[in-house]
């Protein structure tokens, strides 16, 4: 047995990489939220179309469960996840709303223009400060929040693959 | 020659240390809260780049981050409050030293266990080896036959 110990010791390492490695889901470079579980901070932004009423907090405290999307037109990724986020706005009927982060509004309306705008509400986080707030470590990320205000998922980096199915849709399921 | 040298060194020298501070940062009027501010700082992990503090990182979070190290040390906040404030946001993971908890018990005790493993194989190995019980007759004699057979052999 007492030989056998090195082998066994370097076996178990070897497994026990082998499943971090292949670990469905498993991203070292995301940071677990703390978010979840809190009520959305307190924000007050404004819109992105210049007469647009602004985007608060109070805006996620409607009963209904939303989604808010930080995006910006400078962010490749959020090209990709796009159609994920119209799909999930036309077919599956869920409110999205997108804050665009450190973006001019003009050109965050440009990036709509061109892809389509999945968004019932839009806000101009100019400095970043609400997705700092938010925990944001960059974009896209996207929170789903429920009636009362409370973040209860947050999904890291764009929605691609099947991110869309395994992921957003039963965390959105699961609330209603 | 060697003066020359030393100027080239000092100019880089010089470059550096002034390159550290981001062009587009403004340091805290008050020489102490500036040094309370980049104390802080190069203890707060940027959330982008693994790491690296964001005293010393390049990312856009970063700068926004060192911003806000200084507007709440200028606010008069204590290290202690702004570590806090982000940790609420982003969670233990911004403090490039971990806090004693629970949850790092392990993390933290992990290099005494470590220790205590390498004293016990130190100490297992220092032991003096037992001399082997001594061979009976009839041992022996097999022991001279085997022998005697390999004298034969060659």
């Amino acid at each position: 047995m007492q030989r056998f110990a090195p082998l066994i010791i370097v076996l178990a390492l070897a497994g026990l990489f082998f499943m971090m490695m292949t670990q469905e889901g498993r991203n070292p470079n995301e940071i677990k939220s703390v978010m979840i579980g809190k009520p959305a901070p307190a924000f007050s932004i404004p819109g992105l179309e210049a007469d647009a009423p602004g985007l608060t907090d109070a805006d996620l405290r409607t009963g209904e469960p939303v989604l808010v999307n930080f995006f910006a037109s400078w962010c490749v990724p959020c090209r990709a996840e796009h159609e994920s986020l119209m799909a999930l706005a036309r077919e599956h009927g869920a409110t999205v709303i997108g804050i665009a982060y450190k973006d001019t509004p003009d050109r965050s309306l440009a990036f709509l223009d061109e892809l389509g705008n999945p968004f019932a509400k839009t806000g101009a986080d100019l400095d970043g400060r609400v997705a700092i707030d938010w925990g944001v470590t960059g974009v896209p990320e996207t929170f789903l929040v429920d009636g009362s205000g409370t973040i209860v998922y947050r999904h890291w980096g764009p929605i691609v693959g099947d991110g869309l199915e395994a992921q957003v849709l039963p965390a959105l399921e699961a609330l209603k | 020659m060697m003066r020359a040298l030393t100027a080239f060194l000092l100019t880089i020298a010089l470059t550096v240390a002034a390159l550290a501070v981001a062009v587009d940062e403004k340091p805290l009027e008050d020489p102490a809260k500036e040094a309370m501010a980049r104390e802080l700082m190069k203890e707060l992990r940027c959330v982008v780049c693994q790491n690296q503090s964001i005293e010393d990182s390049n990312a856009d979070i970063a700068r926004d981050l060192r911003q806000i190290v200084r507007e709440r040390i200028a606010m008069g906040d204590t290290p202690d409050n702004v570590k806090a404030y982000l940790v609420d946001r982003y969670g233990d993971y911004v403090l490039l030293e971990p806090p004693l908890k629970p949850t790092t018990y392990f993390l933290w005790g992990s290099p005494f266990i470590f220790l205590g493993f390498v004293v016990y194989m130190v100490l297992r190995s220092r032991k003096k080896p037992v001399a082997p019980a001594p061979l009976s007759a009839e041992e022996q004699a097999e022991l001279d036959t085997i022998l005697g057979k390999r004298e034969d052999d060659a």
